[in-house]
């Protein structure tokens, strides 16, 4: 080929054009063709193991699949799957059991976390060491910590019934945290809050951070109290990142599965069996997928819904 | 400068392509040595037992050349992972010593092989095994010559207790006193709710006890596999024997709910605190930390806790699941063993059952930790005398009655689970509202089954 070199072309250039022409074919690909060649990849995985799941999903929640009896023939059923959902007394239960669960736990995050971010981010002396001190328990796995306050629960080896007598007189063993009707709601809002606290504390201590001093400093000199300060600056300013730590941990608790699982099964009897775990035992143990299917459609839609009207709650907070 | 640069990376290009290529030709040199070893895998639950087989196993390693891989799981998830693994026709195990309840579901949905056939062939007869295994183990449907397992492990639920508590002078003065009789292993469950509230919070050696410990564990089977002791010995049935699926008046029937109320009675006044969820670890804990004077638990455990050294020798004895006012029946236990259907190596899975069925390995068995099922072991003259439980052992296994081995008996299991510790434990409603919603929750379930005519 006879390249057509212009008089004024540098030479670099016409140097570059005439020793690699295989250069000129990959600088053929446009930028758009580049970054779907590397999004591509991350698209199909996301396809393959979430939306394609999910399709699936909401195909048998229509059907009458029961992987415990699949020598029955598979039938399309309609609706009916998600009329037994609605109309099972046991799943309101499990879910007004969740919804209780959410509120108690989300409540006492938010006191706590805030509390401690507030504390923090006073900046005392060795502040850093005991904000990492305070993050652990959030780095534990929710199987580890099931496990261990299970052990730390004991009615009579366990330290925390025996920390118990100690202030208040009662007999280590006359109680079980997760064995009594009356305390083990409170047993697995106690320990999510110990794990979870913190996670709250960072976000909101992100947002105090994120507070410019100067606003301070000016209420200050128009000689606002501290309780006026926080009421007027720091809740509205830090009140988008509350909001966030909120609907992460709300989000979080309605799916709560694996801690609540390791430290009472769901029990006593049915006490603390959130919906996860319902759906856990209808999908795996009772083998009704399609009844279980339709289940988590439900519950899909109803945190998804509920997100939404949140977050536009939010936005509008923010925007304020 | 330049052209160094570009020598050194094509240095380093062909070292890593040598080494790639000396790797892959090391290995495909090495696949007609992988391929001749020949593999099995068994898969059971993690238990005493199962390291007993393991055991075993090396004398069929020595004898066919085939290695035995195992994969144990832990009880609470052991019904999980199989029927997962099962379900979507897993190829994890070739050897499975599945749960009695799952033959039902394991002929239906063809996760094992049929193995009439095979029995024929190596004359191995279900005659030769006793019969509430056949029945319990291997049977689908009940009752007909239709064969899906060897039985593998016979066991039952039985009771241990503290001998040489039982032996104190001043204890056994003291109880006759109290209640007119002399102290010694219970042979009905009135008898033994006295024992219970007798020791319970008694001090023996500076230390509190408790009366007795029974199963209460809610997420997979723990409680179902201790009340049904109690309720079989009142009169509990699961249907109506002339219209089967017949359940309501048999499962809810007044004397149920007085075994059921029994049971809660028994919970509530003679145990251990914190035992709300509690199966066979918690159960084996309790006893060998001194806690308790009379433990509800699996033959299978009773060679560790003999071979005890604090609670073991002379300190433990063993009885029956005592009687009831209307019937003499314990839990049965236990699983055999099949050849997984999706398999790739059936030939050599099937050689393994041949191999275990045989009297010599099977008395092996019995001697190492396992429970064999084989007559010509527990039959033998020898055999009373050959553990000091081998006797309630024999009677236990004459006596024996097993839950639902329906196809749906996951459901079934986990919806008496569910209405037993809401009543038991977690005081909810009365042992009659429970059984009653039991029923509903069977029926339900047969419904979808397709045997909704003789459910009510």
């Amino acid at each position: 080929m006879t390249a057509i070199i212009h008089p004024d072309a540098p030479v670099d250039r016409i140097g570059a054009q005439v020793r690699f022409p295989a250069v000129r074919r990959v600088r053929g690909l446009s930028d758009r063709s580049i970054t779907w060649l590397f999004v591509t990849p991350t698209i199909a995985l996301l396809l393959a193991i979430n939306i394609f799941p999910l399709i699936w999903m909401i195909r048998l929640s229509f059907t009458s699949l029961n992987l415990s009896m699949s020598y029955l023939p598979l039938r399309f059923v309609g609706l009916d799957n998600y009329a037994d959902v609605l109309s099972d007394e046991d799943v309101w239960i499990r879910l007004q059991t969740t919804a209780q669960f959410v509120i108690s736990t989300v409540v006492l995050e938010v006191i706590v976390g805030f509390g401690l971010a507030l504390l923090i981010n006073r900046q005392f002396r060795s502040h850093s060491f005991w904000t990492t001190i305070i993050l652990l328990p959030m780095m534990l796995s929710p199987a580890v910590v099931g496990n261990f306050w299970t052990l730390l629960f004991q009615p009579q080896i366990g330290p925390f019934n025996y920390v118990v007598g100690l202030f208040t007189g009662v007999a280590p063993s006359s109680f079980s945290m997760t064995g009594e009707v009356a305390l083990a709601p409170w047993t697995i809002v106690l320990v999510d809050t110990w794990m979870w606290a913190p996670y709250v504390m960072l976000i909101c201590l992100a947002g105090l951070r994120s507070i410019p001093d100067y606003i301070y400093e000016a209420a200050e000199v128009d000689r606002a109290s501290s309780w006026r300060q926080f009421w007027s600056i720091t809740l509205p300013m830090a009140m988008p990142f509350l909001m966030l730590a909120v609907l992460f941990r709300a989000i979080e608790n309605f799916k709560m599965f694996d801690m609540v699982n390791l430290l009472t099964s769901g029990g006593p009897g049915s006490t603390t069996e959130l919906v996860s775990i319902t759906l856990k035992r209808a999908a795996f143990e009772k083998w009704r997928t399609g009844y279980s299917s339709a289940l988590a459609i439900i519950l899909f839609v109803t945190v998804f819904g509920a997100a939404n009207i949140y977050v536009k709650a939010l936005n509008r907070v923010k925007q304020r | 400068m330049r052209k160094s640069v570009t020598g050194k990376w094509s240095k380093w290009a062909g070292g890593a392509l040598a080494l790639f290529a000396g790797v892959a030709l090391t290995a495909v040199a090495g696949q007609p040595a992988a391929a001749q070893s020949k593999q099995l895998t068994l898969c059971w639950a993690a238990w005493d037992p199962a390291n007993a087989l393991v055991e075993l196993g090396k004398d069929f390693t020595k004898e066919s050349g085939i290695e035995m891989k195992y994969e144990f799981v832990p009880w609470t998830s052991y019904a999980d992972r199989f029927l997962n693994e099962l379900n979507s026709h897993g190829k994890l195990c070739d050897l499975i010593i599945g749960d009695s309840q799952w033959i039902g579901g394991a002929a239906e949905n063809h996760w094992y092989i049929k193995l009439n056939d095979f029995f024929a062939k190596e004359h191995i007869t279900m005659d030769d095994f006793v019969p509430a295994t056949v029945l319990g183990y291997s049977e689908w449907p009940k009752n007909t010559p239709n064969y899906w397992a060897l039985p593998a492990m016979a066991d039952a639920v039985g009771w241990t207790y503290r001998k040489d508590w039982f032996a104190r002078p001043e204890i056994q003065a003291e109880f006759k006193k109290k209640y007119g009789r002399d102290l010694a292993p219970p042979k009905t469950y009135d008898e033994l709710k006295d024992i219970a509230e007798f020791f319970e919070g008694r001090e023996i050696d500076g230390k509190k006890v408790y009366g007795a410990y029974i199963f209460t564990e809610r997420g997979s089977e723990g409680i179902t596999m201790g009340v049904t002791n109690v309720l079989y010995n009142y009169g509990f049935e699961y249907d109506n024997p002339k219209k089967p699926y017949q359940m309501q008046g048999f499962v809810n029937s007044p004397d149920a709910v007085k075994g059921l109320e029994f049971y809660k009675a028994l919970y509530k006044c003679c145990t251990a605190p914190g035992m709300t969820n509690a199966y066979m670890q918690e159960g084996l804990d309790a006893f060998k930390s001194g806690q308790v004077a009379m433990q509800m638990n699996w033959f299978a455990f009773f060679p560790g806790l003999y071979k005890d050294p604090n609670v073991g020798g002379d300190k433990i004895g063993f009885f029956v699941n005592p009687a009831g006012p209307k019937g003499h029946f314990t839990q049965l236990g236990g699983q055999g063993i099949s050849v997984v259907a999706t398999s790739d190596h059936q030939d050599d899975a099937l050689r393994y059952i041949k191999w275990f069925a045989q009297p010599k390995v099977q008395q092996k068995w019995w001697e190492i930790g396992g429970y064999s099922a084989l007559k010509a072991v527990v039959d033998a003259p020898g055999f009373p005398k050959s553990a000091p439980f081998a006797p309630q052992f024999l009677e236990s296994m004459a006596i024996v009655k097993d839950f639902w081995a329906e196809p749906s008996y996951a459901q079934l299991l986990l919806d008496m689970q569910k209405r037993v510790h809401d009543y038991v434990v977690a005081d909810k409603g009365t042992a009659q509202q429970a059984l009653d919603l039991m029923v509903k929750d069977w029926t339900k379930v047969f419904k979808e089954q397709g045997k909704a005519a003789a459910s009510e």
